[in-house]
Order: C-alpha cells, then sequence, then structure tokens
C-alpha cells in the first residue's frame, strides 16, 4: 500500500537549504554571474544541458519572509553587495541614529542580582532616569553606527522578490528538507520531509514521500537548529575542539508605539540588568513609530523555569521602557534560537558537494552580538567562489571549494573578527560579572586578554528546580505547587515567579497579552497537513524521570506542555514555531549521544512567524 | 466518456485570517495598513475552488486550468510559490489591489476582461470557478457579475459537490438555507460555480508540480499589466474594525455544547 508509493527524484545543479540572509547573499552574488555579458551562460548546466546552472531554494516556511528577527548591523557586506542601496525602497529599515546601553534597575525586588549589581543599582541610582543608567558610551567593539536597522523578514522578501525577478533561481517556500542525501562524506542533494504521515511519520492516507533533490552543490544555510546542518554536524562530527554548547532564545515583538513617544526612527537601545542580570534586551525604532523590541535568554541563564514570554513582559514594563510603551499594540512576535557559540562552534565548512554558509556555519560574531552581516558575507563568498569553480569547468569537491569559498572565508574580516571573539563568551561559564568582565576584556584588548572558562553543555548546567529556588521557596511547597500546576494544567513557572515576588503581568488586550494571543498576533499559524512531528524525544523514559522538563517551560509557542498522565510530554506542531529552543532547553542528555539533549528537532512544516518581526 | 473542460478559477490573495487589519485613508480611498507587510494566503474560498477545478480537470483528460488573479502582483509572486505545489493551473494576473476595497462591479469587470484576453481559452468549454465568498470582505456577487459579463447564464452558488455525468451535464450540489442542499443538473459548459467549501482536503506540496506551473507561470507574473479600477463611482463614508477583545485560550477537545454555552455567556458579558 502506502509505503509502496514511489519516490520521485529530480536533479538540479546547485540546491540551497534555507532562505535567510545568507542564501540572499549567496543567491545574489550567484545570479549576477551566471549570465556573460553577451547573454550567454558562464557554464552549461548539466541537469539541463544547454541552459545556464540551475538553482533551486527551499526554504521551510509559508513565506520566503518568514525569517524572525529586528535587526542592528553595520550592514557591510550587505552595502557592498547593494552599493546604492536606498534603505526607503525596504519597509521597515533606517540608518542608525542614536544608539545606547542602559542598566535597568530592579523596580520590582524579584530580579535575582548579584552583589555587583545591587550596589550598581545603588550608586548608579541618582544618575537614572526612570531607573534606568544610560552608559556615558558605547564601545567600539558593540557600536553599531553607522549602521542599519531592519526586519530580517522585510529584507528577506526584497532580496527574494529581486532573486526571483532575475529568473536564475527558484525560491520554493512552504518546502521543508528532512536531510541530505548522503553518499560516505560526500553530499548529493536533499530529501523532502514526507507528506501523509501520522505524527510519528508512519505513512498513512495520501502517503507522499519527499522527493529526492540532486545536486552537484548543496548549500546549507538552513540556520542553528536545520536539519541538513545537524544531519552533517552528526555524522561528519565537528572539527577537533569545536562545540555547540552555547545558545540564546531571542524573544521579540514589533510595537506599534503610542502616539507621542519621543523615540525617534534609527534610536537603537541595548539593555542589561533587568528582568535577571543575564537577559539582554534590545529595542529598534522603525521608521512610522514602530520599533522591534525583544531579550535574550542565554544558555547560561542557569533558570530552569527559564520562560522568554514573561520575562519579556517584564522587561518591557521596566519603567524606563513602559514610560514610552504605555498605549502601544503588539503588531507582531517571535521568537528564535540563536548559536552563540561563535567560531568555536563552527563545523566543517566544505566538503564533497557541499558548503556550509550563515549562522549554522559559526559565522556569528558572538563579542559585537552581530550576526546577520556575517552571515550575508559568508554567502556573497560562497556565490564568488562558486561562479569561479563554474567559469574554470572545476567540480565542487572538498578540495576545490577548500581552495576558494574557506581560502576566502579564513582571509575575510569575518575569520579576523571572528578570532578576537572566539572566548570573549567565556567568562559567563563561570558567572554573569565575570563575564561582562570577560567581554569587556576581550572587546577592549582585541581579543588578547580573555577571561577564562569551560563552555559547559547545556544539559549539564541545568539544576534542579529544588535547587534554583533554595532560599526562596522550602522544597515541600515546590512540591505542592508542582502538583497544582499539573492537575490544573498550568505553567509551573508562572506559579513560582508569583511566589517569589514577580508582580502579575497586568492583561491590557493590546501590549501586554496572554502568550497565546501573542502566538497569534501578526503570524501565520499554519502547519500544513500531513507532515510528522518535528520534535520528537530521544528516549521517553528519560523524559518520564525529568523532574524539570524545561522544554516545556521554555517552549516560545507552548506546543510542549504537559503530559496530564505523566511521562514524555505532549508536542502539538501546529503551535510551533520553529525556534528551536527545545533542542537545548532540556537537562538531560541524549543516552546515545551524550553531547546532545535527548529533544530532538528535525525538519517540519508550518511555523508560526512574522514577515516583519 | 470524459469531457474536456477549459476551467477558469478567479481567486485572489487575502492577509492571512488572523491578521489584525487596520484600515486607513489612502490617496484613493480606504486601504489596509501595512498591506504589502501582512503574511498572505490564497483567498480560502478560491483554494477549495481550485483544488476542485484540478481534481476535476484530471479526472477529465485534456481539460485546463487557468487561475485568473487580481492582485499586486509582488505579493501574489510570493503565495504563488507555495500554490503552484498543489495543483497544475496555468496564472493570469491583473496587477492590482486585493485589498478588499475595490468595487465589486469594477473587480468583476477587470476579471471578465482578463479572461476574455486568455488565449487559448474556448469559452464553450469553460467553466468558471470562484469562491462563494471571499475572505477578503467580499461581497458574493463578483462571481455572478463575472459571468453575466461573459454570457455565462447557468450560475450556482454555494456549491459543495459537482459530478459530471457521461453525456457531459453536471449535477450540481449547492447549499441552501437549514443545512440542505439543492440539487441541479446542467447541460454542460460553459456555467458558472460559487463554491462553498467544496469536498476535497488541501492537497500536499508536490515540488513537481511547482516547478512545472512555475516555467509557464513566472512569465505570466514578469508580463502582468496593470489592471485599470479606475471607472469606479464608489466612496466610502467610514470603514473601521470591530472593537476586539482578545484572550485566547486553545481548546482542542471541548464539546459542541460547551462551546456554545461559553459563546453565549461571552455575548452575554
Amino acid at each position: 500500500m502506502s509505503d509502496e508509493t514511489p519516490r520521485t527524484e529530480m536533479e538540479t545543479d546547485i540546491v540551497c537549504v534555507g532562505f535567510g540572509p545568507a542564501a540572499g547573499g549567496f543567491l545574489t552574488t550567484l545570479t549576477r554571474g551566471l549570465m556573460n555579458e553577451d547573454g550567454t551562460p558562464v557554464a552549461e548546466s548539466k541537469a539541463m544541458p544547454g541552459m545556464p546552472p540551475q538553482v533551486i531554494c527551499y526554504e521551510r516556511s509559508d513565506d520566503i519572509g518568514f525569517g524572525v528577527s529586528g535587526v542592528v548591523t553595520k550592514g557591510r557586506s550587505i552595502k557592498a553587495s547593494f552599493p546604492d542601496l536606498d534603505l526607503s525602497q525596504i519597509p521597515m529599515a533606517h540608518e542608525v541614529t542614536n544608539e545606547k546601553i542602559l542598566f535597568l534597575k530592579d523596580p520590582t525586588g524579584a530580579s535575582r542580582r548579584p552583589t555587583a549589581f545591587k550596589i550598581a543599582d545603588k550608586v548608579l541610582g541618582r544618575w537614572m532616569e526612570d531607573d534606568a543608567y544610560e552608559l556615558p558610551y558605547v564601545p567600539a567593539f558593540l557600536e553599531k553606527h553607522p549602521g542599519m536597522i531592519f526586519s530580517i523578514g522585510q529584507l528577506n522578501q526584497w532580496v527574494g522578490g529581486n532573486l526571483m525577478g532575475t529568473g536564475m533561481a527558484q525560491i520554493w517556500p512552504s518546502s521543508p528538507v528532512a536531510e541530505p542525501l548522503m553518499d560516505g562524506k560526500a553530499v548529493k542533494g536533499v530529501r523532502m520531509a514526507d507528506q501523509g504521515v501520522d505524527k510519528d511519520g508512519n505513512p498513512g492516507a495520501g502517503f507522499m514521500p519527499g522527493m529526492d533533490m540532486k545536486a552537484a552543490l548543496t548549500v546549507i544555510a538552513d540556520g542553528p537548529v536545520g536539519p541538513v546542518g545537524q544531519h552533517l554536524d552528526r555524522e561528519l562530527g565537528l572539527p577537533e575542539g569545536n562545540h555547540q554548547r552555547e545558545w540564546a532564545v531571542g524573544m521579540k515583538c514589533v510595537v506599534d508605539l503610542p502616539e507621542g513617544c519621543d523615540w525617534e526612527a534609527g534610536t537603537v537601545l541595548h539593555t542589561i540588568g533587568y528582568p535577571e542580570p543575564e537577559i539582554f534586551g534590545f529595542l529598534y525604532v522603525y521608521p512610522g513609530n514602530v520599533a522591534s523590541m525583544g531579550i535574550f535568554v542565554p544558555s547560561w541563564f542557569d533558570n530552569p523555569v527559564r520562560t522568554a514570554y514573561r520575562y519579556m513582559q517584564h522587561w518591557m514594563m521596566h519603567p524606563y521602557l513602559w514610560k514610552r510603551l504605555a498605549g502601544g499594540t503588539m503588531r507582531s512576535w517571535g521568537a528564535k534560537t540563536l548559536a552563540e557559540s561563535g567560531k568555536r562552534g563552527e563545523p566543517f565548512l566544505a566538503g564533497d558537494g557541499f558548503a556550509r554558509i550563515g549562522e549554522g556555519s559559526g559565522s556569528t560574531n558572538v563579542l559585537t552580538g552581530s550576526g546577520v552581516d556575517e552571515a550575508w558575507a559568508t554567502g556573497v563568498q560562497l556565490g564568488e567562489s562558486v561562479l569561479e569553480l563554474l567559469k574554470d569547468g572545476k567540480e565542487f569537491t572538498k578540495e576545490n571549494l577548500d581552495a576558494t569559498y574557506v581560502a576566502k572565508r579564513r582571509a575575510s574580516w569575518v575569520e579576523e573578527e571572528a578570532k578576537v571573539a572566539e572566548k570573549s563568551r567565556d567568562g559567563f561559564t563561570k558567572g554573569v560579572i565575570r563575564g561582562f568582565i570577560g567581554m569587556g576584556l576581550s572587546g577592549l584588548t582585541n581579543g588578547r586578554l580573555n577571561m577564562p572558562g569551560d563552555p559547559i553543555k547545556p544539559q549539564d548546567r541545568i539544576p534542579t528546580i529544588e535547587d534554583y529556588y533554595k532560599g526562596h521557596i522550602a522544597e515541600g511547597e515546590i512540591r505542592e505547587i508542582r502538583a497544582e500546576c499539573a492537575k490544573k494544567g498550568t505553567s509551573l513557572h508562572d506559579a513560582l515567579m508569583d511566589r517569589v515576588g514577580w508582580p502579575a503581568i497586568p492583561l491590557d488586550g493590546t501590549l501586554l497579552v496572554s502568550q497565546q494571543d501573542a502566538l497569534l498576533m501578526g503570524g501565520k499559524v499554519q502547519a500544513m497537513p500531513g507532515y510528522g512531528d518535528h520534535v520528537r524525544f530521544a528516549d521517553p523514559h528519560t523524559c518520564a524521570a525529568c523532574r524539570e522538563q524545561v522544554c516545556i517551560e521554555a517552549c516560545s509557542g507552548q506546543a510542549i506542555y504537559t503530559n496530564p498522565e505523566g511521562g514524555t510530554p505532549l508536542f502539538d506542531r501546529e503551535k510551533c514555531i520553529h525556534c528551536g529552543a527545545c533542542m537545548w532547553n532540556c537537562s538531560k542528555s541524549n543516552p546515545k549521544d551524550k553531547e546532545r539533549t535527548n529533544v530532538k528537532f528535525r525538519g517540519g512544516s508550518g511555523g508560526l512567524h512574522s514577515v516583519e518581526n | 466518456m470524459s469531457s474536456e473542460f477549459h476551467i477558469v478559477v478567479c481567486g485572489s490573495i487575502v492577509p492571512d485570517p488572523l491578521q489584525t487589519l487596520a484600515p486607513v485613508d489612502g490617496p484613493t480611498g480606504p486601504t489596509l495598513q501595512n498591506e504589502m507587510m501582512l503574511p498572505a494566503v490564497l483567498d480560502p474560498w478560491a483554494g477549495h475552488a481550485l483544488y476542485e477545478a484540478a481534481n476535476l480537470a484530471q479526472a477529465n483528460p485534456g481539460s485546463q486550468v487557468w487561475l485568473v488573479s487580481l492582485g499586486p502582483k509582488a505579493k501574489l509572486q510570493q503565495v504563488m510559490m507555495a500554490v503552484s505545489q498543489k495543483a497544475p493551473f496555468q496564472l493570469v494576473v491583473a496587477d492590482g489591489s486585493s485589498s478588499g476595497f475595490t468595487d465589486s462591479f469594477e473587480t468583476a469587470k477587470t476579471l471578465a476582461d482578463t479572461i476574455e484576453g486568455i488565449a487559448d481559452l474556448d469559452k464553450s468549454k469553460m467553466l468558471l470557478f470562484g469562491g462563494w465568498q471571499s475572505a477578503s470582505r467580499g461581497s458574493g456577487a463578483v462571481m455572478q457579475m463575472v459571468g453575466e459579463m461573459l454570457g455565462v447564464t447557468e450560475q450556482f452558488q454555494g456549491v459543495d459537490k459537482i459530478t459530471v455525468g457521461d453525456d457531459g451535464s453536471i449535477a450540481v450540489m449547492e447549499r441552501v438555507e437549514g443545512g440542505a442542499y439543492q440539487k441541479s443538473v446542467v447541460d454542460g459548459a460553459p456555467a458558472a460555480f460559487g463554491w462553498a467549501t467544496g469536498e476535497l482536503p488541501e492537497p500536499p506540496n508536490n515540488p513537481q508540480i511547482g516547478m512545472q506551473n512555475m516555467q509557464k507561470n513566472m512569465p505570466a507574473l514578469m508580463q502582468a499589466k496593470p489592471a485599470d479600477l479606475s471607472g469606479t463611482s464608489l466612496t466610502f463614508e467610514g470603514v473601521e474594525v470591530p472593537q476586539q477583545r482578545r484572550e485566547t485560550r486553545v481548546e482542542k477537545d471541548a464539546s459542541v455544547d460547551d462551546m456554545a454555552k461559553e459563546i453565549v455567556e461571552w455575548l452575554k458579558g
């Protein structure tokens, strides 16, 4: 029956997985160079003889603009690709006009502040405005001025529209890729996700096996939690000494600011100190009295009930921000995992038949907090290299890609700056104060001096709930709270945060909305029917014995939830926004692969994302 | 015996149904704030019509399907990359607003003119498909007018099923009041059908179909001519959306009675 349905196969010349800034840089560079000035192709397609090389890009989400983030960037590589860039042509883009770093005092008394932060709250108090202290200057290594702010979603739409207009590349949304087609260590193309399957992936009515798209070159640009990149990392391992142990989830929203708000377009705020010292905040003001804002919750925030959504609401309600946000309206919302290992998380950049670009290739600079510029640059480097190889009639072998793409990358500013940043976050593994000192040390000495620290796997550093709340809530009371929440089906983090003094969020239905409402605001809430669950739990017994179940507390979309019968949490893929936070927000190792957690994040359909966030 | 149909589906894009829409005054009347930024989908009603059309064409070899869309071509291009993976069709584009604030008559006239311009269309074989309603504040009158403008007088609205007989006649099930159906039989093409939900599920994404479609449809998008909607005398006194009060809970297993009870309580409150 259904499993006899044949798997179809097609062939192209270049297949790219994921459409974000890296793929944008790659395809922009490549498509511009595929034709000679006399109208002849620079090389002939092997898949379609007589035609120029055929280029296909697959994007999992339902729209190529569903990249989730507001961004501030120097935009050096983007400007290099578009020397006459007119930001007014890209909705929600603007040049940076005003950049500030703010230290936020704890106005609630509930924040877990080390002594140094408590002292700072007091000492800096006299210079504070609305409980916020503006740092007198922005260190050069953090400064983005002159630069630009924009919505990645809108940038992707703009770039994608231009690319499709050239007719030299096809970008296919709603096309989840399951895995690479591997032959030993070589990649021969990609396999799309099966359709017509049940939640466990078993064939059902209308089973359609995912198509195999074979290609001479597979470009992996599927980000930090992408299935193809992860598959390669598992199969090939990482270069000696490298690992991917630092992560963060960025939770963001776009807000229509209230009338009379005094923030001008181009304003960029970075915040530290609140709601918890480990959580950073950002706010970028777009033209039209609109702002993108949110927080980053890192993997070294050792709190097993790390709910980004509620922390974001407390952050928005900080007096400095709330003074200007009250009366605003949430337009859209989203979240995304960020690879925070930087160069240390770099995988093998090229092999026979494949190359890796963008965030999943370890290009993010963890010192400057810059990723889009670097991702675009790596895409451009690969685009230039592929054109060279095509013109020279050379194959996409590891040797040839190493000699072109990898060599270009090693000689570029991306590499030079990544080396400076490589150890800059190590201090955070020992605590937040050492982390900030370490970043300053690395930044001010150009990476010559760094705060030592050993990156620890996230699952090995998450404490038990009892340990985290020791001295704040008695174990017996935690037990009661946990039982009560399980009985009611409500979230444990809310109950625990209420108990330790975090004020209730006064929902107003416009800006302060329930997490379920945020899911429905400005985003797309459809997962195509017929796909399997992309979140799986490696060893159910491990989940059954887990008392933290951080995956539930940290799930950005509340898609992972408590199983009323106990044991493995349940997953509702229609609510998943594909942020991938579950993959690293787990306190248990996969018994068969200790480097990874017990949560598997695979390729799948859907994703509730906004095109403007 | 099979019949050969030329099926023309009228359908455009609408903002994703869960978007919060904000009407604003534009230079030519009301428009939607950030319309070009809102995630868009194929109008669900038109989607049902398209999937029914593809199914009918597949069952009747020699048939062809055109999708005629009045919408901004940049946005159409994005949506069509997803839609084109679901069913084979040829896209015909009139580049204009799909905000839902356009005059129904002007919309119908543009669609009819665009259909008249399809070179290979044999109107004697034409089945005109579209949504019974539109998620874009449609009046429900456009398809009727398109049919009349094209001289198609056999019209059916609220269609959930059609069955082609051996003699080429088409049995139609139309929704009528009280959850009942009216059954009719039409001799054959030409005829117009305003689809309700139909009976077919959304087809899976088939990358091969997508690639075949877009080889034909990308040029259609590139060459789309601006739609002339200037003849309207429609003016708007004012436009506003209902006040919303959002507090969402996702319930999957609630009984119909419980849901009804809660809605009544909510309305009372």
